[in-house]
């Protein structure tokens, strides 16, 4: 499902140059991106430029993508999970018009993966490429509203208040109440935010094989996290971390085990958990694995149909 | 790509295909720094005057621009060409200063006597230091060096000559430094591999 861009600028027209960025920009953030490397964890200041897309809509993962998309990489771009929503699909169409690169969907073929707050279900393989747009890297930022300060708690290594931030959590709803953006500990040394993906994806970020990059275009931070390194999220003995879980399987392949979102269908209180990552989903039913509600043609025998499930 | 003939003046043998060729050189360094000990091919883009080898001019006219001090050692400054050629292609003013520059190139390694005098970065702002280019013969034939740390399933080898003087040293006070210290990069022929300040040597017999 590899799509090749059909547009290529017209040779008579004045195009930008490969991949929007001028290669002086460039240049200034492939030398961020080996410090962040080499640093893991730590977030490298780096001059954002301004987008043809506003702040929030992936300004930073966009930077880091032209910086090191080539001609013969194959980009895919989620948000949320879903290749098909408008972020996705705008920022896909971007680099196939400005880099003239292959497009995908499916997670396997992609060389490049940007993503919006997702990691795909399926593990990602040594060699591909990681991107994630952050919209707020600094993770002590809600806790110390001066740059000034979370630079020194950073240098110092001084990471008690994130502690406390937990363990209020705790005192307050008896457990550790934070759900996205969930704070890890990178090589046992920099505290970082992973970016509002759903802790559940927390785990994938430990010893992946694939490299991982985060760009925030507005707050003007690069950071990476090399293949096989260790990525730990806070917690405490008493209250060890832990990953949210569903109680039902995906309604329309039957998944289990995945990040599900939650859709209404009426009014009368009637909704469906679906998979998150569509590329999974899509390639689960492909494979026959038949939800609840998925409909039309009978269901295969190794998915009986639970009772719990609301009727349509 | 074609290979060139060395250069026989400062104006030839840069990139043919700016934007191609960094964007490739670019992807095997970023590879092998996030792996280190592992050997990436580097293409023959740039044809710099000796003793700059292909694989450290092409690293350098990657990175390096009016942004970046490059720091060069004195078997790099015998003659001006290698200066006037990196000035000319990239536009990087040159310092004699190790602590001021962004990225250094050595064309002796052996010859370097001290790792600490290039800029460490500071506790803040590690990633304000020098990144140091080492030319060398060979990243498979030197004596074997075994690596851990981010990047390394288990563990890696690279034996990389020549080196500077007491590397396994100097490299165990510039990991205790992290997050400051150095980072290096091996520019083999028609090879890179990197070693960042977050590896560790060990002995292979542990």
């Amino acid at each position: 499902m590899i799509a090749h861009a059909a547009d290529a600028p017209a040779q008579n027209l004045a195009s930008y140059n490969f991949a929007y960025l001028d290669e002086q920009t460039k240049r200034m953030i492939r030398r961020a991106i080996l410090k962040g490397i080499a640093i893991p964890g730590y977030q490298v200041p780096f001059a954002s430029r301004e987008m043809p897309m506003p702040y929030g809509w992936g300004t930073g993962g966009v930077q880091v993508t032209a910086a090191i998309i080539g001609r013969d990489d194959v980009l895919k771009v989620i948000d949320q999970g879903a290749d098909d929503t408008t972020n996705a699909v705008s920022i896909r169409a971007f680099f196939a018009k400005t880099a003239g690169v292959a497009t995908t969907t499916t997670t396997p073929d992609a060389t490049i993966i940007q993503t919006r707050h997702r990691i795909p279900e399926t593990p990602l393989h040594a060699g591909q490429v990681l991107v994630y747009q952050v919209p707020i890297p600094e993770p002590l930022r809600f806790l110390e509203p001066r740059e000034t300060e979370t630079r020194k708690m950073h240098a110092l290594e001084e990471y008690g208040l994130m502690h406390v931030k937990l363990y209020e959590d705790i005192a307050r709803n008896g457990r550790i109440a934070t759900t996205y953006a969930y704070p890890v500990k990178v090589e046992g040394r920099y505290v970082m935010d992973p970016s509002p993906t759903p802790k559940f994806d927390n785990p994938k970020m430990h010893m992946s094989e694939a490299l991982q990059l985060f760009g925030a275009g507005r707050e003007k931070r690069i950071y990476a996290i090399p293949p096989h390194t260790e990525v730990v999220s806070l917690d405490f003995e008493d209250h060890p971390f832990e990953i949210q879980h569903f109680d039902e399987p995906c309604a329309l392949c039957g998944a289990e085990q995945v990040y599900l979102d939650e859709v209404v269908l009426d009014d009368k209180g009637g909704r469906m958990f679906v998979c998150s990552d569509t590329h999974h989903c899509e390639s689960r039913r492909a494979e026959g694995h038949r939800g609840a509600l998925l409909g039309d043609e009978p269901a295969f025998g190794d998915q009986p149909l639970t009772d719990k499930e609301p009727a349509l | 790509m074609p290979h060139t003939p060395p250069s026989t003046t400062i104006y030839e043998g840069g990139f043919a295909d700016p934007v191609g060729a960094s964007q490739t050189v670019f992807r095997a360094l970023m590879d092998a720094m996030a792996q280190p000990g592992t050997i990436h091919a580097l293409p023959h883009v740039t044809a710099p005057p000796a003793p700059l080898t292909a694989s450290a001019s092409a690293l350098i006219a990657t990175l390096a621009d009016a942004d970046t001090p490059v720091w060069l050692d004195p078997a790099l400054t015998k003659t001006s060409a290698v200066r006037d050629w990196i000035v000319f292609h990239t536009g990087a003013p040159i310092t004699l200063h190790q602590s001021e520059a962004a990225f250094a190139v050595v064309a002796a390694p052996e010859k370097l006597s001290a790792l600490n005098g290039f800029a460490l970065g500071s506790q803040e702002f590690p990633d304000r230091s020098t990144s140091v280019i080492l030319q060398v013969a060979t990243l498979t034939d030197g004596a074997a060096l075994t690596l851990e740390g981010p990047g390394i399933k288990g563990r890696a080898s690279l034996a990389p000559d020549p080196l500077p003087q007491h590397f396994t040293e100097q490299w165990k006070a510039n990991r205790q430094a992290f997050p400051r210290g150095i980072d290096v990069i091996l520019a083999g022929p028609a090879c890179v591999a990197a070693m960042p300040r977050s590896t560790r040597l060990i002995r292979p017999e542990a």
